[in-house]
């Protein structure tokens, strides 16, 4: 029987030629990766194993992104705790404030993930990987602190949803959209456990910054991993970048998946997440009109250069509503650079925006935009749940860049359009 | 094991931001997190529970971020285990790798109120309502993860495991 390419990786990672759903197995791993957040706390349980090395300095990587720059002392102390840890066993890839990115920018850009690889991440959108057909999921902390020390994780292997997307996609409809659509379809737990294989005639033409958005959101429907099958917008992404070889795995023709659904995307329009579920979803036409007091563009779900592109591309030569506070977090220290060169960050200050170092900042209410009682934000970042962004009165509308640059400049949320 | 205690019964979907907001993140001292425990679904949480305490829950429970504060603020806060329709992934791999037990089973959620006291036996995945007196069947877990569970969370198992030479470390 055929293997799904989610199927393909766990297999080759066990030393297998074939698993099918529901084995749990034991894998190697290719990269481990954890944050400010949470490396603190697999430090503490890997130290309990009293170990002097861990199982590879080079498959190890630390980033100091949540509450980083440091945003008060306890935080401070959390990233020095991780600094220390990547000194003593001698990690290699640890980025320190002014190397450091968003993660998820980050170690796609750096060439650290690539296509057919499995990386767990102690950070649920450690799926964003997914995009350049790697096996890329999310753990928790002692997941990550036994994997530093064995190289190793147990998987059960998961059944996948095969998602189709065809026809033509209309002007200011993205990859946000199209995964915002998706979990308004299937909800916040459709695809739990489950892999999510985006496929068809949208994807194969999709960019690869779109490809990392909508893979990046698997976990906002529950799916245990997001994946694209790796192709020439993969290899153009991934050549420059790569000092190791990879693999390209494909869904065999007789793979079985447990559901397929096929979306027309001819007529979708951008997508808003209203609060406090990404599954409620309504298009912008149904949307517009909410009054805002802060719009976010940014993160690992929109923080790269074809995001800032887009926002820069509605901001150019207009100004923001005066009662918005417009905050933009490109993703790491490349693309900021980038977005220099190309003139965008002139135009976002230009434009009455604040922009920002890389930091995931307001996306999970840490610093850098927190809101207060009763304010309501619209975001390009993954989570909409109740305080997410600060005050548990507030509220997050979840959109595109495109749609947050045109609701910056309206001071509701508005249509692309529209300005 | 027997376990007792009083539920607090929560709705669908209740993610880990509710569960242990993020602003509290930049500790992860199981008495600090406790303090804030639940906060955002229900302020007065971390007053009202006690020692043993449980908390049930409609479907997926433990949705949203990573964080293994989630379970580590849970345990913190003295409850004994969470009962749920269904949890989401990452939640229930950190609830055995850190030994917070939880069981699935629907229809004891759906026949609960606030407040029942029930008796969960965790060997056999029993759940007893000693308001009604019904009693139900939790789904038991894999042997694997029973195994897991049994060495008192996953760095023990590795442990274990490093000690019979079973994985290079």
């Amino acid at each position: 029987m055929g293997m799904t390419i989610s199927q393909k990786i766990l297999a080759a990672h066990a030393g297998r030629d074939y698993v099918e759903p529901g084995e749990l197995l034991n894998c190697r791993l290719d990269v481990v990766l954890g944050n400010d957040v949470t490396a603190p706390v697999a430090i503490s349980e890997f130290k309990r194993l009293e170990l002097d090395e861990v199982f590879d300095q080079n498959k190890i990587v630390l980033v100091p992104d949540h509450f980083a720059p440091n945003k008060d002392i306890k935080s401070a102390e959390q990233c020095k705790l991780m600094r220390e840890f990547a000194g003593q066993y001698g990690i290699k890839n640890y980025f320190e404030i002014g190397q450091m990115g968003i993660e998820h920018c980050l170690l796609p850009e750096q060439g650290l993930v690539l296509p057919g690889d499995l990386i767990i991440g102690a950070d649920s959108h450690t799926c964003t990987y997914g995009a350049l057909g790697a096996f890329a999921t999310g753990v928790g902390s002692t997941d990550m602190a036994a994997a530093m020390a064995t190289g190793e994780a147990w998987f059960k292997v998961p059944e996948s949803i095969k998602f189709i997307y065809y026809g033509e996609l209309p002007p200011w409809v993205g990859g946000k959209d199209l995964i915002l659509h998706t979990i308004g379809d299937i909800g916040v737990e459709g695809a739990r456990y489950m892999s999510m294989e985006f496929t068809g005639e949208v994807i194969e033409k999709l960019s690869i910054d779109n490809r990392f958005t909508m893979a990046n959101m698997a976990i906002e429907a529950g799916g245990k991993n997001g994946i694209i099958q790796a192709d020439e917008i993969t290899l153009d992404y991934v050549k420059k970048r790569a000092k190791r070889p990879f693999t390209i795995y494909k869904s065999d023709p007789d793979a079985v998946y447990s559901e397929v659904r096929e979306y027309d995307v001819s007529k979708l329009e951008p997508v808003v997440a209203f609060p406090h579920l990404p599954e409620n979803t309504r298009p912008i036409s149904e949307a517009a009109g909410v009054v805002l007091d802060q719009v976010v563009i940014g993160s690992c779900t929109n923080g790269r250069i074809e995001d800032l592109q887009i926002a820069a591309q509605i901001m150019k030569g207009k100004k923001i509503h005066p009662e918005i506070r417009t905050i933009i977090l490109p993703g790491t220290q490349q693309i900021l650079l980038e977005a220099m060169r190309r003139g965008y960050i002139e135009i976002f200050i230009e434009a009455g925006a604040a922009v920002s170092t890389p930091t995931c900042g307001p996306c999970l209410g840490g610093h850098m935009g927190i809101l207060a009682r009763g304010e309501k934000a619209l975001a390009t970042t993954n989570r909409n749940f109740v305080g997410r962004m600060g005050h548990p009165e507030s509220e997050v509308y979840l959109a595109s860049p495109a749609v947050a640059a045109a609701s910056a400049i309206k001071g509701k949320i508005a249509a692309p359009w529209e300005v | 094991m027997i376990l007792s205690g009083r539920v607090h019964k929560f709705g669908a979907d209740i993610d880990t931001d509710a569960i242990i907001p993020a602003r509290y993140l930049n500790t992860f001292d199981p008495g600090e997190l406790a303090q804030h425990c639940m906060e955002d679904a229900d302020p007065r949480f971390p007053e009202k529970v006690q020692a043993g305490d449980i908390i049930a829950a409609d479907k997926n429970f433990g949705c949203g971020s990573s964080r293994e504060h989630a379970p580590i603020a849970i345990k913190g806060a003295g409850v004994s285990c969470v009962i749920a329709k269904s949890f989401a992934r990452i939640f229930y791999r950190n609830c055995i790798n850190v030994g917070l037990p939880i069981l699935e089973c629907s229809e004891a959620v759906d026949a609960m109120q606030d407040g029942d006291p029930l008796q969960v036996d965790l060997d056999t995945g029993k759940i007893i309502n000693l308001r009604s007196k019904e009693e139900y069947q939790a789904m038991p877990f894999p042997p694997f993860m029973q195994q897991i569970m049994d060495k008192g969370g996953l760095i023990n198992y590795v442990k274990e495991r490093k000690e019979r030479d079973e994985v290079e470390v």
